[in-house]
């Protein structure tokens, strides 16, 4: 029942706006203004509110609101379902502290978690500070030939698809791969060091992974910054980290900020560089989810992780941009 | 008067192009001067050389006796003002002034103290806390100026900083500059290709073409003793009469041009037989004959009333016209439009000159 009573939300949000709607025109009608219908026609209106409606309802709202009901379920057969056992709870939310079947705290869901959160924040940091000094070549410094030839070798790599990229790096890891081999033949190390295990391979192929989504809105932020302003700080003194500091940073602030939330929020929920890089013990919060739903065919448990995990990244994000001043709007300006 | 500028055989070139050829000059401490010229005469490109912010391919700049070679804009006792000004767009009117200042590690309480003393010198007291945005064009300028001035500049580069103003504006502005110069005493190279600005501001003015220094002097010598074609023909109107030398003396040359015999001053001395150009400024002509070599006639082809003046255009040898201006209070009655009007001048305000470039209409 209540998963049915949830699904009425987007048709009393819906009828609540229209109801506004028209209170509205009956209180400010101007009668030479034409409405939606007059204006297009009634085939074309029609489908102009359909096509809409099917984008926000079935692709945005129904899938989630239906993933949140889920979510406060218990897990049950598909029997038993709407049955006397099928009550809401938070049971789903409280076992990601607390371990259902022993009552001990959950330090594996939650160490996953927390270790998801400070290694996509790492990522982005590592992604931001490899980024910008290419953003600010491509967009300021470099000549349009160069630029052109940069922007190919950075974007070229991305035809090729992410299982073979991961694996690929894999292999130059591996303890018997390329950068091992060198490494002992050159005589820096006796033992392989084991990239692959201590986490380097994530780390280097999340950062390589979303290298594109932070470079893009930093050139454009930067691109549009008049040469005449760096010169200006330049002319009055400002040896070069200033310029960033002072000039240019500030104002592709909120090129960064898109930058950063767009990579922070992109790892935090990548599932396939993980799995393919990760080492054995590293437990990644979206494979832990990923699980739930296909290997314990747990839907509810796996729902309410995967929202924890949104609204984590979500406080996150609102906290950063809180701390460095930025509105949500100039994000994605 | 230690601050001056010395230029010392500059030459700058991009790829094939030469922007500046062989320009040697000597700017004195404490003088307003100006680089007058055409766009893409080179006088930006000195400018910025003077800057730091290129190098010379050949020469040095020199300022207050010291070689500036191999210094960054940024360790050169030079401020620039830039055409579009530059201000920091994020950044509140006193933090803009004291920008150069905080670079320099300045306390805070000095960065506000100088400031203050800059936004009164720019008469805009109480201004400090507004965000760039939230002013006027004018008033970007003068804060423009003082960011430019807290950095104690021995030298101020200023790039056309007064073309996008409007008219009314841009007049005022040109006294507020002079004055703000008188009160700093420090040298200014002003660049501009609007002949108005330069003379009415400068000690001295460059005027430049083609990468080369035409001529120097002070505004009343530039414009009443051009030394060539191009001076001539850019600074202020001018009618240029072509022909050949027929006599030389003492006081003067003649030349046959299509008008008849001319008269002229002869500064260079140019001998019968040589090819010359006669310059007569609009102002230098009046209505009604003259005496033979001074006085010529034509038809009237157009009239143009500007309040103060009328300009008169009379049929030329070629498709430009000939200029005659004529003050509101200057008497005499302005010829209608297709009529013969014949016209005279005094033979000093004529200058022949040998033939050379001319300034683009």
């Amino acid at each position: 029942m209540s998963r049915l009573v949830v699904f009425l939300i987007p048709v009393v949000v819906i009828a609540i706006f229209w109801a506004m709607a028209r209170y509205e025109s009956r209180i400010a009608h101007d009668p030479n203004r034409k409405t939606f219908f007059q204006r297009n026609g009634t085939a074309l209106s029609i489908t102009f509110i359909g096509l809409v409606a099917f984008w926000t309802l079935f692709l945005v709202a129904l899938p989630y609101l239906y993933m949140g009901v889920e979510s406060f379920h218990p897990r049950l057969p598909p029997l038993e379902r709407g049955g006397p056992k099928d009550f809401l709870t938070v049971e789903q939310y409280r076992s990601f502290f607390v371990t259902p079947s022993d009552g001990s705290w959950n330090t594996t869901h939650m160490g996953a978690f927390v270790f998801t959160i400070v290694v996509s924040a790492a990522v982005t940091a590592l992604n931001f500070v490899i980024c910008y000094p290419l953003a600010y070549y491509m967009a300021q410094a470099g000549t349009a030939q160069k630029v052109r030839l940069l922007m190919l070798g950075l974007i070229v790599p991305y035809w090729v698809n992410e299982i073979l990229r991961a694996f690929s790096l894999r292999l130059l890891l591996a303890s018997k791969g390329l950068i091992n081999q060198i490494l002992m033949g050159l005589g820096l190390t006796d033992a392989p060091i084991d990239f692959l295990g201590n986490n380097t391979g994530l780390y280097v192929g999340l950062s390589y992974a979303y290298l594109l989504v932070m470079i893009f809105p930093l050139y454009n932020a930067i691109e549009s910054l008049d040469k005449n302003q760096i010169e200006a700080a330049r002319d009055l003194g400002a040896p070069w980290w200033r310029i960033h500091k002072d000039v240019v940073m500030p104002y592709a602030k909120p090129g960064i900020a898109a930058g950063c939330t767009m990579v922070f929020m992109l790892s935090a929920g990548s599932l396939a560089a993980p799995q393919f890089l990760g080492g054995p013990r590293t437990l990644w919060f979206t494979s832990i989810v990923y699980d739930f739903f296909f290997q314990a065919f747990n839907w509810p448990r796996g729902a309410a992780y995967a929202f924890i995990l949104l609204a984590a990244c979500i406080a996150f994000v609102m906290l950063m941009l809180r701390l460095f001043k930025v509105s949500l709007g100039e994000t994605i300006k | 008067m230690s601050s001056g500028v010395e230029l010392d055989h500059i030459t700058v070139r991009f790829g094939q192009f030469t922007a500046v050829n062989d320009v040697s000059l000597n700017i004195r401490g404490g003088e307003f001067f100006s680089f007058l010229g055409p766009s893409g005469c080179g006088k930006t490109t000195i400018l910025r050389t003077v800057s730091g912010f290129l190098d010379p391919s050949q020469g040095s700049v020199r300022i207050a006796g010291q070689d500036m070679t191999g210094l960054g804009p940024n360790r050169r006792p030079t401020a620039l003002i830039f055409q579009n000004l530059a201000l920091f767009p994020l950044m509140t009117v006193a933090e803009n002034i004291a920008y150069g200042l905080r670079v320099r590690g300045a306390s805070k309480a000095e960065r506000k103290k100088r400031a203050d003393e800059l936004l009164n010198l720019i008469a805009l007291p109480d201004q400090g806390q507004k965000l760039v945005g939230e002013l006027s064009g004018g008033q970007k300028q003068r804060v423009a100026i003082a960011r430019a001035l807290a950095v104690e500049p021995k030298v101020l580069l200023l790039d056309e900083p007064l073309s996008a103003l409007d008219l009314k504006l841009r007049q005022h502005m040109r006294n507020e500059l002079r004055e703000i110069q008188k009160r700093v005493g420090i040298t200014f190279i002003y660049i501009t290709h609007d002949q108005g600005e330069a003379l009415t501001m400068s000690d001295r003015i460059a005027v430049m073409n083609d990468g080369v220094i035409e001529q120097v002097g002070g505004g009343k010598a530039i414009y009443d003793e051009p030394s060539t074609t191009f001076v001539a023909s850019f600074v202020g109107e001018n009618n240029a009469f072509a022909g050949k030398v027929v006599r030389a003396d003492k006081s003067g040359a003649v030349i046959e041009t299509t008008f008849g015999e001319l008269r002229g001053r002869n500064p260079k001395d140019l001998q019968p037989g040589e090819s010359a150009i006669l310059f007569v400024r609009p102002e230098s002509l009046k209505l009604g004959k003259g005496s033979n070599g001074t006085s010529f006639s034509s038809n009237v082809l157009n009239v143009a009333f500007e309040g103060n003046a009328s300009h008169i255009f009379l049929k030329g040898a070629s498709k430009k016209a000939v200029t005659l201006t004529v003050g509101r209070l200057d008497g005499g009655k302005v010829p209608a439009q297709g009529v013969t009007a014949a016209v005279s001048y005094d033979p000093e305000l004529g200058l022949v000159l040998p033939v050379g470039r001319m300034a683009r209409e």
